[in-house]
């Protein structure tokens, strides 16, 4: 048995599969190695790398809430030069499909980002992280998007596709799509957790050190998938990756029916470190049963007319 | 610390066994993979609530003991508190319930390669580690003490089990309701001269692990100690569940304490600072993230 034909394309890149690791879910990649070949994911986003090492937010740093994870890790690394040195070359070494999140402070830390991330070998894309600092506008507001990308797209070999990650929020979220599509983006990613709060059954106080976190996970699915259909809807020609919440093949295929042509999972890698592999399987076995020869015809199916979307054939 | 770790494998194992253990909850889980893999101080990380389960953050706990071969196949028994609703789960199961594994994760204790005396210090069920080391460390020729810590006798574990792997027991409550009052600080730097330790072992919380780590460092003695903490991953993915600690070099990083740890030498953790970010940690900048 063959199977349906799993190949997506992000920009001009080519990946095996549509199911990528998110960002911040995957460590250095290292750490899932003993549970998943990550030669076989169809990418692997690296945890946002900034400009400086980090040493990140005091912990608790993540809590369980309802069907997600509250989670702030205050983007906690070794900084670009350690990145480069000791963590990309890992990955290109196993061939990984890796799409290196970058996350900058300022113009010139972006600029700098993506200048060296850029000229650096194994690097399958850059996802531009706009959420951070967390009180950054930059992932909500189309004038700060654009001008981050604009920086980014300038220092980046046309051959390495930029990602611009935006905040899953119904009101901007085509707005600062199609703001940060004009500015250079080849794709759009969304999205980010949301912001929120989780108190501790003890203490009654802030579950985390830092007070708020990110919320992630089952709980933002249908948010997120939402936001794939209006980009979509209002933005056809451009490439979505859907992010939030996704935990089967079902959800993935959702998400490429919704317009997205790849999906990023990322706190279920936390609950099973083998999702990626599942979920890349489940999705094929639902392609198969609804007769999609290929990912390529299943994306935005769910918002065009079309007779027979059941699964019963 | 020269042996070469195999990796974690991911399992479904089965139910053997699950019973009330004083106040704990001793399960024992059938894991194939996991008990050969097992060295003490490893830990076991568990998905609760099923298939359908919307509560996505594993269940992390130290091995109390593993058995590689016997009549029902490699087991891995844990010794856990119950005070929330994963491990009100996990205490429910009935025997043959299956239960996502993912184990053993973490470094181990480093064993000293001479048979010396060793003190081995645990309070209430984060003792549970110290059974199966004080069984590998008699293997090796070492003396082995023993200390039982508790906040009341209520909390107490693993005495009769103690008096079976140690040479000397010493039990100590804070509320003086079982054995010596006063606690591991008072006890422990008596101990460590009668016994002439060389390597103390202990496993608890920050506060305890830092009064061990004082005693071995005066008795010129040294530490290996497991905090007693939540992962939410435990393979190192997440990068939440750090602690701060002084490397080689004298710089001070935050790491993790599922994949660096659990099991830390005692003299490189910055105990007074535990669940912070201090101001010289490596990679601290002035743009917030750090206390």
């Amino acid at each position: 048995m063959s199977g349906p034909d799993l190949t997506t394309t992000i920009g001009e890149v080519q990946l095996a599969s549509p199911v990528m690791v998110a960002a911040g879910c995957a460590g250095t990649g290292r750490e899932l190695e003993p549970f998943l070949d990550l030669g076989q994911v169809g990418g692997l986003v690296t945890r946002s790398v900034t400009l400086d090492p980090r040493s990140g937010e005091a912990p608790p740093r993540a809590v369980e809430t309802p069907a997600g994870v509250l989670s702030d890790t205050g983007l906690q690394g070794p900084g670009l030069q350690g990145f480069l040195a000791t963590e990309l070359p890992w990955l290109a070494q196993r061939r990984v499909r890796t799409v290196v999140s970058i996350a900058g402070q300022n113009l010139g830390e972006w600029a700098e980002l993506a200048r060296r991330v850029g000229l650096s070998p194994g690097v399958t894309a850059v996802e531009v992280n706009l959420a951070w600092p967390p009180d950054s506008a930059a992932a909500r507001d189309s004038y700060q998007a654009a001008k981050i990308l604009a920086a980014v797209r300038r220092d980046m070999p046309r051959g390495i596709p930029v990602l611009a990650k935006v905040a899953p929020l119904v009101h901007s979220v085509v707005d600062v799509s199609r703001a940060a599509v004009e500015a250079g983006a080849d794709a759009i990613v969304v999205g980010h957790g949301l912001p929120g709060m989780a108190l501790d059954r003890a203490t009654l106080r802030p579950a985390l050190r830092g007070g708020n976190g990110f919320l992630s996970g089952p709980a933002l699915n249908a948010v997120a998938l939402r936001c794939v259909w209006e980009v979509h809807a209002a933005l056809p020609e451009v490439d979505l990756v859907g992010s939030g919440g996704v935990r089967t093949g079902f959800d993935a295929l959702a998400m490429l029916a919704a317009g997205a042509r790849a999906v990023q999972v990322g706190s279920v890698v936390l609950h099973d470190p083998a999702a990626p592999r599942r979920i890349a399987a489940e999705l094929a076995e639902e392609l198969d049963r609804r007769c999609i020869p290929a990912v390529a015809e299943a994306v935005g199916r769910a918002q065009r007319p079309h007779p027979d979307l059941t699964g019963d054939a | 610390m020269t042996e070469v770790a195999r990796g974690p494998v991911q399992v479904m194992g089965e139910v053997l066994s699950n019973k009330r253990a004083g106040g704990y909850q001793h399960l024992t889980l059938v894991a194939p993979g996991v008990a050969e893999r097992f060295r003490p101080g490893n830990l076991v990380a568990l998905a609760v609530g099923g298939p359908l389960s919307d509560r996505l953050l594993r269940r992390s706990f130290p091995i109390y003991r593993a058995r590689a071969t016997g009549a029902y196949r490699a087991t891995v028994e844990l010794v856990f508190a119950v005070t929330e609703p994963g491990q009100e789960w996990l205490a429910g199961l009935p025997n043959g319930a299956s239960v996502d594994v993912v184990g053993p994760l973490g470094r181990p204790y480093a064993l000293p390669k001479e048979p010396v005396a060793c003190t081995l210090v645990g309070n209430g069920h984060a003792a549970a580690p110290l059974f199966s080391l004080a069984d590998r460390l008699r293997e090796r020729g070492c003396a082995v003490h023993m200390v039982l810590a508790a906040p009341s006798e209520r909390e107490l574990f693993g005495a009769l089990d103690a008096k079976r792997a140690a040479k000397t027991v010493v039990v100590t409550t804070e509320d003086g309701s079982i054995g010596l009052p006063g606690g591991v600080g008072v006890v422990l730097p008596d101990l460590l001269a009668r016994t002439g330790s060389d390597v103390v072992y202990a496993a608890g919380p920050a506060p305890m692990l830092h009064a061990v780590a004082a005693a071995a460092e005066s008795h010129g003695a040294w530490s290996q100690t497991t905090l007693d903490t939540d992962l939410v991953c435990a393979s190192g993915a997440c990068l939440t569940c750090v602690v701060p600690t002084v490397g080689e070099d004298g710089v001070s990083r935050t790491v993790r304490s599922c994949l660096e740890g659990p099991v830390f030498r005692g003299d490189r953790v910055r105990w007074a600072d535990i669940a912070t970010v201090p101001a010289d940690t490596w990679g601290t900048d002035h743009s917030g993230g750090a206390e």
